[in-house]
Parts: structure tokens; sequence; C-alpha cells
């Protein structure tokens, strides 16, 4: 479907990262609403995601999950969604990425081990991400080489640091996500075949 | 940017308000934009019009302001699966216009596009 000026559409950019490490902040900070929270219901075997039958044998779990809202223009709405923290069963949730722009991994460089999962999840799910270390009291325990070592990442991944209560920094990661977005479209574009 | 009046949260018991069904009619993306059509308003303005509370709650919170169907769940309090059954029955009764977004993939130029908008809006922030 082509986006015609005037066509009313949305997009998605999904936030990961550990518990605690700042996501619902980083969300607020440029949401024009205050977050909201909405829930999914899903079955333990991962399929039917989001279905509510009672199949027996399976039990459900409900996983909530907040987000934020930005009107780029008229007709563009991009929803910022945050994933919980505490739960790993929303790497169970298809919809959540399905059709994302891209992710936002936060990590606290003090508990770096708590991001892998989201990592290694989008790396299967072939969606882009960045990196952005929260730094909690302005203080970067370890610079971003560092990191991306640690985390054994591509190095064309962007590492970046953030302050997530501050809704220019938040402005600023979100920009480099989707400028890598388009970098690297360009790159597979211009690719001999 | 300022919020208009909402109208209050209805708290309801979540598969009641579908007598059951968990399947939509119509498959809606989280982030699709819904948006109450002059039929829906005009329906819900009269007794009878809208299929219950949960229809006239919607028709009232997406009249003239796009929602999407995640906020809609979470202003509803219902859980994402329950709201989308709702409001694909108020689609396929043209209650609601529902905007799916805009795929990135389907066609490259199409989604460069989506995406250097999106770029140049964070950039107005
Ligand atoms: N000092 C400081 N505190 C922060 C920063 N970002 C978040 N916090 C605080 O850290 C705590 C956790 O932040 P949240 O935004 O709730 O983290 P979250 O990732 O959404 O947490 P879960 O959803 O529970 O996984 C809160 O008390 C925040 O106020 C930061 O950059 N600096
Ligand atoms: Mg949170």
């Amino acid at each position: 479907m082509a986006v015609r000026p005037g066509r009313v559409t949305s997009a998605k950019i999904v936030i990961a990262g550990g518990f605690g490490v700042g996501k619902t902040t980083l969300v607020g900070s440029v949401s024009e609403i205050t977050p909201l929270t909405t829930e999914a219901i899903m079955t333990s075997a991962g399929v039917g995601v989001d279905d509510t039958r009672n199949v027996p044998g399976k039990t459900t779990t409900t996983v909530a999950m907040d987000f934020g809202r930005i009107s780029i223009d008229r007709d563009l709405i991009l929803y910022l969604f945050g994933t919980p923290g505490q739960t790993r069963f929303w790497f169970m949730w298809d919809e959540l990425v399905r059709g994302a722009i891209g992710a936002v991994v936060m990590v606290d460089t003090r508990r770096l081990a708590d991001c892998f999962a989201a990592i290694d999840f989008f790396e299967h799910r072939r969606l882009p991400y960045l990196v952005a270390i929260n730094c909690f009291d302005g203080v970067q325990y370890h610079n971003a080489d560092d990191v991306r070592e640690a985390l054994a990442i591509s190095s064309d991944v962007p590492v970046v640091s953030c302050d997530a209560r501050s809704r220019e920094s938040t402005k600023n990661v979100l920009i480099s996500l989707v400028e890598y977005v388009l970098s690297m479209r360009r790159t597979r574009a211009t690719a001999p075949a | 940017m300022a919020e208009r009046d909402e109208p209050t949260g209805a708290l309801v018991r979540p598969y009641a308000v579908t007598r059951g069904r968990t399947r939509p009619k119509l498959d809606i993306a989280i982030e699709a934009l819904v948006e109450t059509t002059v039929r829906g308003r005009a329906a819900n303005s009269r007794p009878g019009g809208a299929h219950g509370q949960e229809q006239q709650y919607i028709s009232t919170l997406c009249d003239g302001r796009l929602q999407s169907l995640a906020e809609i769940a979470a202003r509803m309090q219902l859980p994402l699966g329950v709201a989308r059954v709702i409001v694909a029955d108020m689609a396929a009764d043209g209650l609601v216009a529902v905007y799916e977004p805009t795929s990135l993939d389907e066609n490259e130029s199409v989604g460069t596009e989506l995406l250097e908008r999106v770029l140049s809006g964070l950039r107005r922030l």
C-alpha cells in the first residue's frame, strides 16, 4: 500500500532491555501521552499468541507492556513499545516486533548480561537494533567499545549513550536508530546481487 | 500536547463483552489506527444505535482523534485480544475506520519514504 500524503498510518519502535534499565522512563521522556499499559494473554506453548481460548494443558500468561506515542505529522503516528523487563514471555509475542522499524536495546553497564536475551532475540528475528547505554547519574562505567566487545555485536550496530530521563537524549537515540535502519537499506539496495 | 477529555474508563468482564469470541473478523495490528466514521458517530448518538457500552466508549474515544488498538485496549483496561474483536466488529459494521501500519518491506521505496518521514519528524521534536 502506498503512503500517499493524507493516508493515515502508523509505525512502531520496540524498547527492550533488562528489568529496571529505564525503558518506561525513556518512553515517557518523549511521549506526548503519559505511557499507557496494555496486556496480551499468551499460552505457554507460544502458539496462538494473544489467543484467549482455554486449551486444557496449556497455561496462559498475561504480559503487560507500556507504550507511548509521538505524532510525527498529521497523518503519521509513531508508537514506542517498551517490553516488560521481568518476564521472558515477551519473546513469544510475535506481533510486538512484526512490522517494527527496529529496536532500542537499553543496557545498564553494571548489569550488562541483562540484555543478552533481547539481543539474541532481535538478531534471530533480523530486526535492526541499536544499543543505548543508560547512564544512571551521568556515570558511564564502560565505554561504547568495551560494551560492543562484551556483547559480541557486529561493528555496524550503533552503540550510543543516553539519559533516559532527557527528552533530547531519547530523541537522539531514536534518530540514531532510524538513521541506522535507513543506511542498512541503502547498503542493501546498492549491494551487488 | 494537551489531551482532550477522555471518557472515563469502563471496567468490564473481558470475555463477556465478546460473547466468548476470540477470533476477530479482521486482524488488526497493535499499532493500527482507529477512527470513528460518520456512521459510527451517528449510531453513537442514536439510542440503541451502538451495540453496548464498549462500542459506545470506542466511538467516543476515536471520534475525531486517531487511537491505536493498543491505546483503546489500555484505556478500556481490556486485553488486546478482546479489544481487537470489538474493533473488528465495529469496522465490519462501518462504525470505525481502521488504518493499518505501512509495511516497510513490501515496497522498498514506500518503506524508505516512511522512514524518512519518521526521521524528519523526530528531528523536529
Ligand atoms: N538516575 C537515573 N535514574 C533512572 C534513569 N533511568 C531510569 N531511572 C530510574 O530507574 C528506575 C527504573 O526505571 P524504569 O524506567 O521504570 O525502568 P524499566 O526498564 O521500565 O523497568 P521494568 O519495566 O520494571 O523492567 C526508576 O526509578 C527510574 O526513575 C537514569 O537515566 N538515571
Ligand atoms: Mg517499565
